[in-house]
């Protein structure tokens, strides 16, 4: 038999995407970070001009610098995680309230996810 | 100033920026901002970038404590990231056609007029009075307080979500500040706990900054060599604010935190509005 699914089982489940998503990020940018450090501790800072778009934004270079073991692509990948952490927050609260049967609240998530990912892909984000 | 050094001084920074987020339901931008560019003279595009990176990490950081203490209602936060998300991605499309700094100056003194109501008020008032939109979504809860359970009912529940409606506008417009309205809409004018509101505005921010962060990420506004003293500095601070906020049993100090903080906010706003900053 399966027991009731109840919101402090929606608040365990919350907790634990979050927790996660934060250990992992932390721990993939102190990786990045100490690679990078190591390279180029040392160097002037320059950031007093924007650069534009770096060729690390696009996936597949990305995946190319990571392998290459580039520090600045390794915190990436963790800056990434940690931009997902939210998003992963409300998949699993939408699922949560589903297990729930609470279809009022399932439908309210999956509106937030919808809008969400509207201003993403149009490019209008607060 | 060499990386070592930059790197350093953004880390302690960031510690800060996460503590004080963590415990007024603000996103770190606000120090993230004013460091970045009047101190270290970092371009404003990264300054941005960095700033977005801080609230993201401050909300899932302190959300993580708050959820499992059971302070964040849930069902409110979600209910108002309807308002919040739809709003910013209005505000984004209409800040291309206004005149941003007049809203920074007049945000900056809404600002000013809500950390003096908000601290004038001294007694925490539960409201008990019915409320059918509040019973029909399920927003009434409780948290855990010092001396057991404390049941609370939230008021004005459309007035509510049409404050959160202007909250996300006004963050997608100045793409910062989205935080204090929040905390306000819930304290003011749903009359939710100080406590509740504060953790549940942290629930939510995070959320609306992840939507922009995806676009400003393709845009190169997040640095990754910025953004890495400032992910780790926020989320050791929010996780310390958050013990802190956790344990406390009264909630007037962080009514004055709060209202030192907006005040702080809003002096920025109308600051970078008269220099066009904004």
């Amino acid at each position: 038999m399966m027991s009731k699914f109840k919101d402090t089982d929606i608040q365990t489940i919350i907790g634990w995407v979050l927790r996660t998503g934060i250990f992992l990020s932390i721990a993939v940018c102190v990786c990045g970070a100490a690679v990078y450090l190591f390279a180029h501790g040392h160097e002037v800072a320059n950031y007093g001009h924007f650069k534009g778009v770096p060729a690390s934004v696009q996936m597949g270079e990305l995946i190319k610098s990571i392998a290459a073991l580039k520090g600045r692509a390794i915190i990436q990948a963790g800056i990434i995680l940690l931009i997902a952490t939210p998003i992963m927050r409300v998949l699993f609260s939408a699922i949560g309230f589903a297990a729930e049967k609470d279809y009022l609240y399932t439908g309210i998530t999956i509106l937030v996810l919808a809008i969400i990912f509207m201003s993403m892909l149009s490019g209008h984000a607060g | 100033m060499s990386v070592i050094e930059i790197t350093i001084i953004i880390l302690i920074g960031a510690y800060f920026a996460g503590l004080l987020g963590s415990l007024t339901g603000l996103g770190g931008g606000f120090i993230i901002i004013p460091l970045f560019t009047l101190i270290l003279h970092i371009d404003i595009h990264y300054a941005i970038g960095a700033s977005l990176i801080s609230v993201i990490a401050t909300s899932s950081g302190a959300a993580a404590a708050y959820v499992k203490e059971g302070i964040t209602n849930m069902r409110l936060g979600m209910f108002l990231e309807i308002a919040t998300t739809a709003g910013a991605m209005l505000g984004a499309i209409l800040a291309i056609y206004t005149p941003t700094h007049y809203i920074a100056i007049l945000f900056g003194t809404i600002l000013i007029v809500s950390a003096i109501i908000s601290l004038r008020k001294k007694k925490q008032h539960i409201t008990q009075n019915k409320s059918y939109l509040a019973e029909k979504l399920k927003l009434n809860s409780s948290y855990p307080g010092a001396e057991g359970t404390i049941e609370y009912r939230v008021a004005n529940v459309a007035g509510g979500f049409g404050t959160m409606i202007f909250a996300g506008v006004i963050s997608g417009l100045l793409g910062i500040g989205s935080g204090a309205l929040k905390v306000i809409a819930m304290d003011n004018i749903m009359r939710i706990p100080f406590k509740v509101s504060t953790t549940t505005s942290n629930f939510m921010i995070g959320v609306t900054a992840a939507a922009s962060a995806v676009v400003y990420l393709q845009r190169g506004y997040i640095d990754p060599t910025l953004s890495m003293p400032v992910v780790i500095g926020v989320l050791f601070g929010a996780l310390t604010g958050s013990k802190i906020l956790v344990n406390s049993n009264s909630s007037q100090w962080i009514r004055i935190i709060f209202a030192v903080v907006i005040s702080f906010v809003a002096v920025q706003m109308i600051y970078n509005g008269i220099t066009h900053k904004i």
